[in-house]
């Protein structure tokens, strides 16, 4: 595999930077979507339309999420550039909860969708089958769904807030060695 | 809390009905002999069906004097079931039955009218999405008598189609959509 693909200690590789904004991007999408698809109405021409996208793609994404995560686990992490150990530890908590919510998202998303037991289509490539189902599935994911998306939002901002600190105050690579691959 | 509201419902009843002479039955929606469907035209192209699969209710009833006859029926809202998860969620919102605020509907009897053997017209509050409508309809006794286990059953069904309107659900789903039909099957136990 060529090494400017993977990471180094100091630094990301070419797959974890382009993982990182495909995810990104993914996430922020799939919010705006989801806010605008529930107010459609039954006489939009997106009504169906827009579900089915946001249902075919979260499964998209929760794949791509799977493969970013393991390539994390069989990469070196680049060393954190602040001296703090406390921020070292807030940052590495908030990342994981970035994962975790990710994951809470996609199964609550899929629990509502299969609440009667039927199986999600995906672009009708694939169907992912249903498996649980139970007494009001889909209210009680959808309400769980909704919270997450938006606390998702929240840690999102952040996130972001924290690169641009790094950035600004700290003056450190932190927020650079995510958009280009910074060499030794 | 429904059971032991049915259940005390059911003392009162039982106990003015003695003098009448009218049995009370108990729907049997333990054996799933009784169930609460509607349909509701897509688009004016076909039907759509669902049901409520949880409700629970009694009757009063007596094949000599059926003018004594009536019926209560409560149906869990949240309960409801198109066979589609992303549709039952949408019409439990606060688009349609709004069911987290108006978690129940309920069809209570206030008259009964023999129409014949077996046939009759009842009248009732019927009460969905908070408001409460007199409505009356035809029913129809579809048998009744020993059961193979020591019991006697009787059943019965009446439907009647609604204004969504009528009862405050004004959401657009087109012109030949603006009413829904509930048909009742009920099959109760003689207590």
């Amino acid at each position: 595999m060529p090494s400017h693909l993977k990471n180094t200690s100091s630094g990301y590789g070419w797959m974890a930077i382009l993982l990182h904004w495909l995810v990104a991007l993914a996430v922020f999408s799939m919010f705006g979507l989801g806010l605008y698809m529930v107010e459609l109405t039954y006489y939009d021409a997106w009504y169906k339309g827009s579900l089915d996208l946001h249902k075919s793609a979260g499964i998209l994404l929760a794949l791509v999420v799977a493969a970013r995560y393991v390539w994390r686990l069989v990469n070196p992490s680049p060393s954190a550039l602040s001296a703090n150990r406390l921020e070292h530890l807030a940052g590495h908590a908030a990342h994981l909860m970035l994962y975790l919510m990710m994951a809470a998202l996609f199964v609550s998303g899929y629990l509502i969708s299969t609440a009667e037991g039927h199986g999600i289509s995906v672009f009708g490539w694939f169907t992912v089958p249903a498996t649980l189902t139970g007494d009001n599935q889909e209210d009680i994911a959808g309400d769980i769904h909704r919270w997450l998306a938006w606390g998702l939002m929240g840690l999102v901002a952040l996130h972001a807030a924290a690169a641009l600190k790094h950035h600004f105050i700290n003056r450190d690579a932190t927020l650079v060695r995510m958009l280009r691959r910074i060499n030794d | 809390m429904k059971k032991l509201l049915l259940t005390t419902l059911f003392s009162v009843t039982a106990l003015t009905a003695t003098a009448a002479q009218a049995a009370t039955y108990d729907v049997d929606n333990e054996g799933a002999h009784a169930s609460v469907n509607f349909q509701i035209q897509h688009l004016g192209y076909s039907w759509l069906t669902g049901r409520f699969n949880d409700f629970d209710g009694s009757f009063e009833y007596d094949a000599a004097a059926p003018e004594k006859s009536s019926i209560e029926v409560v149906i869990d809202t949240t309960s409801l079931d198109s066979n589609h998860a992303e549709r039952d969620k949408h019409l439990k919102s606060a688009d349609f039955l709004d069911v987290k605020k108006y978690p129940t509907a309920t069809f209570k009897s206030t008259g009964f009218k023999s129409t014949g053997e077996g046939k009759g017209e009842i009248t009732g509050d019927f009460t969905l999405h908070g408001v409460t409508k007199s409505i009356t309809f035809p029913v129809k006794r579809i048998g009744e008598g020993n059961d193979p286990w020591g019991g006697y059953r009787a059943g019965f069904t009446g439907s009647t189609t609604l204004k969504l309107k009528d009862y405050g659900i004004d959401y657009d789903l087109g012109p030949a959509s603006t009413t829904v039909e509930i048909t009742l099957h009920i099959e109760g136990v003689r207590q």
